[in-house]
């Protein structure tokens, strides 16, 4: 089994070295199809190890020495899991979809190979975060994916707005991974070793306060990652990046791995449930505060992006509460329908020549029926109807905060879901259906290629299917996991669910009888709250006038009177000091035999008066 | 009595006159002149302070520098005749080609 789980490991990075080679070339269509294949092969060894991996079979492979000094020994190990393993298998599936619809959403971008080329990297890198069994490879997969997604985002560098969105993405990371990186020290400092096994069987020893801190740390870390408050911002801006890559990245993988990594230590934080209840209190916050957001956006990829901070959120509340296997069941789920939903989106985009505002659309179901189809379908999922996958997981949440006796959680999670439901179904009216303004502004929209399609219907068929393994994967996964008890009385379960569910029918009832008659009128536009969510609550504005403006103005001083007044200029002085005394000591060098003959003698005598007068303590 | 005292005054000053030779001559053969004039008074020397001590080194280190003082004047003034030959003038100040 060690061979697939290498195959499963390394297909992506070879597919991404290879290419790279044709980074510099123009469009090879080869490269788009053969890292797609290897992605693929990645994925069929997933399904495998998928298969082979029960109760007492667990892959654990130490492929080499990394790191041995002292006492630190740190090894590339890799583990194939019950988490590990579902992850390994969402990711590839994903990246596989994403990896055929790029060859069609690419094709007439210039940077053709350079893009499958970091797009199958960041697939690596994603696979090593999930797949390592320490905390170090973790972390290397961390940054690894941290760095993809800077290519990526920016991956339009020739403008502007996409190489600042590219950098924003960038240094919010860095900020949280200060934090990660500040948890594992004390992991290590503790503990001596950043084995998982190790690690967990150890952590009970631990003092309570230390825990708690560690708890914190590592939780900051995933903070940036999943774009949590207050580092959200950069999760919105990130939409510059080419939509296979918010599809991929930005939705389905990438920011996942801060509840994936929350997950993993699942056996530290059920130490700590005050910082786990703070974990779900920010969660259903977020949830709530980012569909507000969503609400009145007019473009068509934030939208999206704030529904993924949105379901971010939920998957915080399962995981904070302890419900890691429900945490990991959302995450399953959302990855399927949010991509679906992002690549569509991505369809309606190029349909649109670029044009982003959904204001300006309207009417598009005629002419890309399968698109529309394919995003009502995630839009369903995301909105939580049975018998789509987002009913099961979602509910799941819905569940657990209000089991845990959160009615708070609860309350915020429910209002949550019907403004997901609405603002899911503006977007599918505003789109597809409607007034057609799109004719008005001149726009004849296409559909995408047929393969693209076809590539897109496996994410179509699990948005719909992937509820219903809930059992399986239940039994599953809690083979590893921690198991979440249900003290419910099952008729209150079931009163949960059918508030729950009337809850999104009528937001989406709502959304599609408002938006049928023309929608909201203009004026609401000059509403207070309307103008406070539409400028995602001032956040990225004071973001700029408290942190960016003043830390600018501390650059330029440091750089204007500290670095160009003291620092260059001492160099620079000792620069021309050398370089004076050399121009003055040039004309020693006359090429005139006797002056360089009295030069001798003067130094001869100068180190005879030396040799005589000068005594060295003894 | 000729002390030792004697002959170091007159290696001193016999490599004093060698020495002003070195520095204010400019025709090169009066320079190869100044320079066996500094060796043969680093001789007297070395020969006067052996016999004073009856420590043979001494003159046998003053054939050592005769012998290789001979044969730097042969290569030297090899030298100087291609000079000669190549620039007609035996003059230091020509000599400048390494000028910086």
């Amino acid at each position: 089994m060690e061979k697939y789980l290498y195959i499963a490991l390394f297909a992506p990075l070879a597919g991404s070295i290879i290419t790279a080679f044709f980074a510099q070339f123009p469009k090879t269509l080869f490269t788009g199809i053969f890292t797609s294949f290897l992605i693929f092969v990645s994925f069929i060894s997933s399904m495998i190890l998928l298969n082979y991996v029960d109760m007492n079979t667990v892959v654990n492979v130490e492929m080499m020495d990394w790191i041995s000094a002292g006492n630190l020994s740190i090894p590339f190990g890799f583990v194939v899991d019950q988490v590990s393993v579902i992850m390994m298998v969402t990711v590839t599936l994903v990246s596989t979809v994403v990896h055929v619809y790029s060859i069609g959403y690419m094709e007439h971008d210039e940077s053709f190979n350079r893009f499958f080329s970091w797009l199958s990297l960041f697939v690596f890198s994603m696979m090593t975060l999930v797949m390592s069994d320490n905390f170090v490879g973790l972390f290397i997969g961390w940054e690894g994916v941290g760095l993809c997604s800077w290519g990526l985002i920016g991956f339009w560098y020739k403008k502007h707005t996409a190489s600042w969105a590219a950098n924003e993405a960038f240094i919010m990371n860095r900020i949280a991974d200060l934090g990660m990186l500040m948890g594992l020290f004390l992991i290590y400092w503790n503990i001596g070793s950043l084995q998982y096994d190790i690690v967990f069987a150890q952590i009970v020893n631990l003092d309570i306060s230390t825990v708690t801190w560690i708890g914190i740390f590592l939780f900051i870390g995933a903070m940036g990652k999943s774009a949590q408050f207050p580092l959200h911002t950069w999760l919105a801006d990130a939409m510059e990046g080419p939509t296979p890559v918010s599809a991929l990245i930005h939705a389905a993988t990438m920011v996942t791995a801060g509840v994936y990594l929350v997950i993993r230590c699942g056996e530290i934080y059920v130490l700590i449930p005050e910082v786990g209840m703070f974990i779900a209190s920010l969660g259903a916050f977020v949830a709530v505060f980012a569909a507000s957001m969503a609400l009145v956006n007019r473009d068509l990829k934030r939208i999206i992006a704030y529904s993924t901070l949105s379901q971010l959120g939920y998957m915080f509340v399962a995981a904070g509460l302890g419900a890691y296997w429900i945490a990991l069941f959302h995450l399953m789920t959302h990855a399927f329908f949010k991509s679906l939903l992002f690549l569509g989106a991505g369809n309606v985009m190029h349909a649109m020549d670029g044009e982003l505002d959904i204001k300006k659309m309207g009417g598009l179901y005629k002419a890309m029926r399968p698109t529309a189809i394919l995003m009502s379908i995630a839009s369903v999922a995301l909105a939580g109807i049975y018998p789509f996958a987002g009913f099961f997981s979602k509910d799941k949440i819905l569940e657990v905060a209000f089991n845990d006796g959160s009615y708070l959680l609860w309350g915020a999670l429910f209002v949550g879901a019907g403004l997901t439901a609405f603002y899911s179904f503006r977007l599918v009216m505003l789109v597809f259906f409607g007034e057609k303004v799109h004719e008005k502004l001149g726009f004849h929209p296409h559909e995408a290629h047929t393969f693209v399609i076809y590539a897109l219907t496996p994410l179509a068929l699990l948005a719909i299917v992937a509820g219903f393994f809930e059992h399986s994967f239940h039994e599953f996964t809690t083979q590893l996991l921690a198991n979440y008890e249900f003290t419910l009385d099952h008729s209150v379960a079931l009163v949960l669910i059918f508030a729950t569910s009337a809850m999104a029918l009528s937001g989406i009832a709502f959304a599609v009888y408002k938006y049928k008659r023309g929608g909201f009128s203009e004026n609401i536009e000059q509403w207070g709250v309307y103008k406070l969510l539409s400028n995602q609550y001032y956040i990225p504005k004071f973001y700029e006038e408290v942190i960016m403006k003043p830390f600018t103005a501390l650059s330029r001083f440091a750089w204007k009177s500290i670095d160009v007044k003291i620092v260059d200029a001492t160099v620079d002085m000792i620069a021309s000091i050398i370089y004076g005394a050399g121009e003055k000591a040039r004309k020693v060098h006359s090429g005139n035999l006797s002056s360089m003959l009295r030069w001798m003698v003067v130094g001869i005598i100068a180190l005879l008066a030396l040799a005589i007068f000068y005594r060295p303590m003894v | 009595m000729i002390t030792l005292t004697h002959y170091l005054v007159l290696s001193g000053i016999l490599f004093s006159i060698g020495l002003v030779g070195v520095m204010k001559r400019k025709n090169l053969l009066m320079l190869f002149f100044s320079t066996e004039i500094l060796l043969n008074a680093v001789n007297v020397g070395f020969v006067a302070v052996s016999h004073y001590y009856g420590d043979l080194t001494g003159q046998m280190f003053a054939f050592f520098i005769i012998a290789v003082a001979a044969s730097e004047v042969a290569v030297g003034l090899g030298l100087l005749v291609l000079w000669y030959k190549k620039t007609g003038s035996t003059d230091l100040d020509t000599l400048n080609m390494m000028k910086g």
